[in-house]
């Protein structure tokens, strides 16, 4: 008994090792259960992203549906590239030509939380910085040399990267690095905790993107696990009252 | 001995039944008068669990199959099809993926049972060269089955597992190409391995777990003590003194086995069916490409030992043979195990203090090398790896002579309470 609990505690701690990979400037727990900010991201997505950026396997009345947007609004201001409610996100921008413009073609974002983690999405839209050695005159702290310019500058404003003043030796060398490297120098239309619930909106709202189903298995979770606690209740005392008469 | 059509004399629409089929027959025989030992501890509900989890995966396979389309094109999109517009579509995803982790869990814990109990050795040699023969092609349908969402990691999986080939000598890189139906892996890779998982494996698999099982219920089970049961029967009726019947005594036990395993099952299922990225891997959320290669190309955690051991294998003349040598040896050596355990005591309860010992640190050398195989290499890795390879041999290897070694403790003539 002790050897399988080793064994599954193995397992288990072998898995945690294996999503902990690298570290990331900010830390992001998506939340898909609250429909206000589902919608505003839902709206951030549709107009500042999918100009370029498809999810293709996300239908708009499943958009409707679950986030409880009515049909006319769905239309009049999330579906700018069709008109057809059973149609998925496609993208406003030629896919050949795209990838003459910006090295390529702008990837499919439908999954991109699932492929890289909310983390990942979170820290990327808010670690944009000036940088002149790239064609587009700015970089990307997540992803260096990243072609995608800074779409969001508007709202963010522009940041550069503060040089590295042996922050890790006054911190004792090591320990979590919290935030990025990155000083504001033009103030954006929104603050920085304005920005930050901006980006946050929009993770969640990809989150619920990359996994519209997931509502469905996390609401019949806690009632299939309670039936089958009963089940096996049941089964416990059906068991001892057969094996009365062994021994 | 001619067969008598029922011989029980059972009448009405069983009568009849019985008079052409053996229903009653087969019944007694494998349920209500096959008698298992009454000592089965927690280590014997997984072979019912490996049972409970095959059916899952063929029912949960069928409904997939229904709507997932086998060409490198459809592929990605249709898994996601199912993951979105299939009603219930989702939960039958997870099923059937958390299933293939779940089913190797079972069958470890299962072939580990086997292993401290001394359950392959005489007359059960049968059973544990079927039991291993059925964990090669669960092997084989596992890697198939990881193929066809075709992901990046099903993608560059397949990629290095069919590469394995090419390291035959002379003839390797066309055997490669010949596998693979191209010289890459493609559209024609992921449709033969599409017909692989569905049809061909599949049917060996439930026929090798019916000659398992026909294995199992001819000889008897064996139990924690590695007594025979049958040395002490009731003289009027037969029945071993320490026997029940399985059905209903095992069938309500193993239900209570059930209940358990499906509350984690579900709980996996509905609340962390990635399982931290190594169910389910990050990378296998983008959709195959042969130009991209991801940066660490790791296997299912369930073939983790197994590529530590390639890995950890020096290559020979710049060929990693030795490494593919290394890794099916040791899928080889579980079919040898009846013959080299010359221990005459079975259960690990009456062996020596060296075996347990040497039995429990196989079991945390296989973790370890199942945790080492999904790691990026590092020098302390591959040493740690080439380590742990050695043992694992090296264990098998030991039980040949190390009874010599300790003193047994006195195997008791029944089972124990």
């Amino acid at each position: 008994m002790k050897r399988v609990l080793l064994a599954i505690a193995g397992l288990m701690m072998s898995g945690a090792a294996l999503a902990s990979s690298e570290a990331l400037p900010y830390s992001y727990q998506a939340d898909t259960s609250n429909p206000a900010s589902l919608q505003r991201g839902a709206r951030n997505f549709m107009a500042y992203c999918s100009g370029c950026h498809s999810m293709k396997y996300l239908r708009y009345n499943r958009i409707g549906n679950d986030l409880g947007i009515p049909e006319d609004l769905l239309k009049s201001s999330l579906m700018f590239t069709s008109s057809k409610l059973g149609d998925t996100v496609n993208s406003a921008m030629p896919a050949e030509p795209s990838k003459a413009w910006f090295g390529q073609t702008p990837p499919d974002l439908t999954l991109e939380t699932r492929a890289r983690g909310a983390d990942w999405v979170y820290s990327y839209l808010r670690t944009f910085y000036i940088d002149t050695t790239r064609p587009l005159g700015v970089n990307n702290i997540v992803l260096p040399g990243a072609s995608m310019p800074h779409v969001l500058w508007e709202l963010q404003g522009w940041q550069v990267k503060e040089e590295a003043h042996g922050d890790a030796a006054a911190h004792g060398g090591e320990g979590e690095h919290h935030g990025a490297p990155l000083k504001l120098i033009q103030a954006g239309t929104l603050s920085p905790d304005e920005y930050e619930k901006f980006v946050g909106d929009i993770v969640n709202f990809m989150s619920y993107a990359a996994e519209p189903g997931k509502s469905l298995r996390m609401g019949i979770g806690p009632k299939a696990i309670m039936y089958l606690l009963l089940l096996l209740v049941l089964c416990y005392f059906l068991k001892k009252e057969f094996w009365r008469d062994v021994h | 001995m001619a067969i008598v059509p029922n011989p029980y004399k059972t009448t009405g629409v069983l009568g009849w039944i019985d008079d052409r089929f053996p229903l009653t027959k087969l019944y007694r025989d494998h349920l209500s008068q096959y008698y298992a030992p009454k000592n089965f501890n927690f280590w014997y509900y997984f072979g019912s669990l490996a049972l409970l989890v095959l059916v899952n995966q063929l029912i949960s396979g069928i409904l997939l199959a229904m709507h997932y389309k086998p060409s490198a094109a459809e592929a990605f999109g249709s898994v996601e099809y199912i993951m979105r517009d299939v009603p219930w579509g989702n939960i039958i995803r997870y099923m059937h993926s958390t299933g293939a982790s779940a089913f190797f869990i079972v069958v470890y814990l299962h072939m580990y049972r086997g292993l401290i109990y001394g359950s392959y050795k005489k007359p059960r040699e049968l059973i544990w060269v079927f039991g291993c023969l059925i964990f090669l092609v669960l092997m084989a349908e596992a890697f198939c089955g990881y193929v066809l969402p075709w992901g990046q990691m099903s993608y560059w999986g397949a990629q290095v597992i069919i590469s394995l080939f090419g390291t035959i000598p002379f003839i390797g890189p066309d055997i490669v190409t010949w596998v693979q139906g191209d010289y890459i892996p493609a559209d024609a890779t992921l449709n033969r391995l599409f017909s692989l998982h569905v049809v061909a494996l599949p049917f060996v698999l439930v026929g090798l777990v019916v000659a398992h099982l026909i294995a199992l219920h001819e000889v008897g089970s064996n139990n924690p003590d590695g007594v025979d049961i049958k040395k002490f029967k009731d003289p009027e009726t037969h029945i071993p003194l320490d026997g029940i019947g399985f059905h209903p005594y095992y069938t309500v036990k193993d239900l209570v086995g059930v209940s358990v395993f499906l509350i984690i099952f579900v709980g996996v299922i509905c609340f962390a069916p990635d399982g931290g990225g190594y169910l389910l891997e990050k990378p296998n959320f983008q959709e195959a490409n042969p130009l991209v290669t991801p940066p660490h190309i790791t296997p299912a955690w369930y073939f983790g030992a197994f590529y530590a051991m390639l890995r950890a294998t020096p290559s020979m003349f710049s060929s990693a043979l030795p490494g593919v040598i290394v890794m099916f040896g040791a899928v080889l050596i579980l079919f040898t195990l009846p013959w080299l355990d010359r221990n005459p005591v079975k259960s690990i309860r009456y062996k020596g203090n060296l075996t347990k010992a040497l039995t429990l640190l196989f079991a945390i050398d296989f973790v370890m090398l199942n945790y080492l195989g999904m790691q990026p290499p590092s020098e302390l890795y591959t040493l740690l790896s080439r380590i742990g390879s050695v043992y694992y041999f090296g264990f098998f290897v030991s039980l040949l002579f190390i009874h010599n070694f300790e003193t047994a403790k006195p195997v008791p003539e029944r089972v124990t309470e």
